[in-house]
């Protein structure tokens, strides 16, 4: 093979590699790819579910392996004046409505949910980002809260609404100020009743610090850590989340991320 | 012919051999000069047809993985990250306006500028693991998408894989795969052959050698499982039924540093594969896998 005829198919196979790779960034971005790519996250749901069921626990840890210091991530403090002033007074006002799609309504207080029975429990914090931290979480199973409730039969998810602007918000095109999406996440009621599913109230023995989302925050421990909300401040059952927010079920939801944060 | 091992062969003059010749005659040159042989058929079409979809969906496996791995580029060992003590990390260093990529490995430290830590997307400076070049898509962090392609042919993975168990095993082809006790003493011969770029010819070209069984039973039978087991064992709700996976892998982050250790040893086995067909006999390998037919040399009279 002569030189000039090398170097055309050495030159052509890089072409050809660059335009396959900006070819693949591309297709990225058109909706009906990451459409079908999505479908296959109901696979993935449906394939768990099947393995994992309703009760399988996640593994639990000893006391040895909690880190020192549980990484915050994400909002580190809400920063709002509500809720400046609810931290100022140690949260003693902060109330909880559970409702939407329920037979009973309820208002509960930091007091009534540290009055209930309690879970404690070692777990192993995954976040999406590919890191782990392993801390004691104690909090209140929300499987008896949501029976407290008594859900109606329509009701398929429960919406956690949070304390916490994302972002600062902005003015749109006739000049209205728009203000910043909060964070909201949703469960559906299999992983929401799950035992380990909890409203943490305690890390590592002592109250919720607020970079890890006092006053309460879930702990859903099958789920990745985009779907275990902080600074908790409202509690909806739905039947579905499509008029909620951007209509995908989360904030990061709403930005791309997947709805099923099991894997 | 039943035996699947043996395959067909298909006398001179083969239609391949008048595609090219005719294809210098219109250039003007000379029929190829060849020396006698005749064409085995070695690939049947399912494992023809597996091994490019495979080819296609580990690619996307690896850029989307590197993706995904460029939203925390740094590895650990056992169940949580000591942040302050990664195994390898590729960070950057420096000040906003001014930084460079650096790699670490333990306490060794490189600068790996325009490669790992640091490079360019879109000709800016940015901050990311792996350059643009090696990840899907291309621009960083991009997790959300890097996620959607990776789950998803995950499971284009699991199937190309099934489908091939399937077929080497109900058609026995696998005793082809598996080292033999006389394969294994005689490795070190193998190594030396292959060394001096000497490979089996005639008859001996039939079957894979050795070195190739080894090869191929390694990354079949110990990196294919290595590697979809260390991806589960990243998924939490995995974790909830399968909490032994985190015990043998010794906890989620060693799970996750095996899972890019095995992704890296299949760049290895490509670089090896794609060294031995073009060290060997590129344009027949080549074919081989596309049409199926393998020329073998006679012996000399």
């Amino acid at each position: 093979m002569t030189d000039t005829r090398r170097n055309l198919l050495v030159r052509g196979s890089a072409m050809l590699g660059t335009m396959v790779l900006a070819g693949c960034t591309d297709l990225s971005h058109k909706p009906w790819v990451q459409n079908a790519l999505g479908e296959v996250e109901n696979l993935t749901r449906v394939a768990q579910r099947l393995f994992a069921g309703g009760h399988s626990l996640a593994p639990e840890y000893s006391k040895a392996d909690i880190a020192k210091v549980f990484r915050p991530n994400g909002t580190l403090n809400p920063g709002t004046n509500d809720y400046l002033i609810h931290q100022a007074n140690g949260f003693k006002d902060w109330v909880i409505p559970v409702g939407g799609l329920v037979e009973r309504p309820l208002e509960l207080s930091l007091a009534d949910i540290r009055k209930m029975p309690p879970r404690s429990q070692i777990t192993r914090h995954d976040c999406v980002e590919g890191w782990s931290c392993i801390g004691e979480w104690t909090g209140a199973p929300l499987a008896p809260i949501l029976a407290m409730a008594r859900p109606k039969p329509e009701a398929r998810y429960v919406i956690f609404y949070c304390a916490d602007p994302m972002g600062e918000g902005g003015v749109d095109t006739n000049g209205n100020i728009v203000p910043p999406p909060y964070y909201y996440e949703s469960l559906d009621l299999l992983e929401a009743t799950h035992p380990q599913t909890i409203l943490s109230y305690e890390l590592n023995g002592k109250p919720l610090p607020v970079e890890n989302g006092a006053p309460i925050r879930v702990r859903a421990e099958r789920q990745l850590g985009y779907k275990m909300p902080k600074y908790v401040q409202k509690i909806d059952l739905v039947d579905s989340f499509a008029r909620i927010g951007g209509g995908k079920g989360g904030y990061w939801e709403d930005t791309g991320y997947q709805w099923y944060g099991g894997i | 012919m039943t035996d699947v091992t043996q395959g067909n062969v298909e006398t001179e003059p083969s239609r391949w051999d008048a595609l090219v010749d005719s294809v210098r005659e219109r250039l003007g040159r000379e029929p190829r000069k060849r020396k006698p042989h005749y064409l085995f058929y070695r690939h049947p079409v399912p494992v023809r047809v597996l091994h490019w979809l495979n080819a296609v969906i580990l690619l996307v496996m690896l850029m989307s993985g590197l993706q995904i791995f460029n939203a925390h580029p740094s590895l650990y060992w056992g169940n949580a990250a000591d942040f302050e003590h990664p195994f390898i990390a590729l960070r950057a260093e420096g000040t906003q306006e001014n930084f460079w990529g650096v790699t670490s490995i333990g306490s060794w430290k490189f600068n790996t500028d325009g490669w790992l830590g640091a490079s360019k997307t879109g000709g800016v400076q940015t901050v990311r693991g792996f350059p643009e070049w090696a990840t899907l898509p291309a621009e960083s962090p991009s997790l959300a998408l890097g996620r959607l392609w990776h789950l998803a042919f995950a499971w284009l993975l699991f199937a190309n894989g099934l489908a091939y168990f399937g077929y080497i095993f109900f058609t026995r082809r696998v005793k082809e795969l598996v080292p033999t006790k006389d394969d294994l003493k005689h490795l070190p011969h193998e190594i030396v052959t292959h060394a001096k770029l000497q490979f089996p010819k005639g008859e001996a070209a039939k079957h894979y050698n050795g070195l190739q069984r080894l090869t191929y039973f390694i990354v079949l039978f110990v990196l294919g499982p290595l590697i979809v087991l260390t991806g589960l064992t990243m998924s939490p709700t995995m974790d909830s039924v399968l909490p032994f996976l985190v015990w043998v892998f010794g906890g989620r982050q060693s799970a996750r540093t095996i899972h890019f250790i095995v992704a890296f040893s299949f760049v290895g086995f490509f670089i090896i594969h794609m060294l031995a067909l073009f060290l060997s006999a590129p344009i027949n390998g080549l074919r081989s896998m596309i049409t199926g037919w393998f020329a073998i040399e006679r012996d000399a009279p």
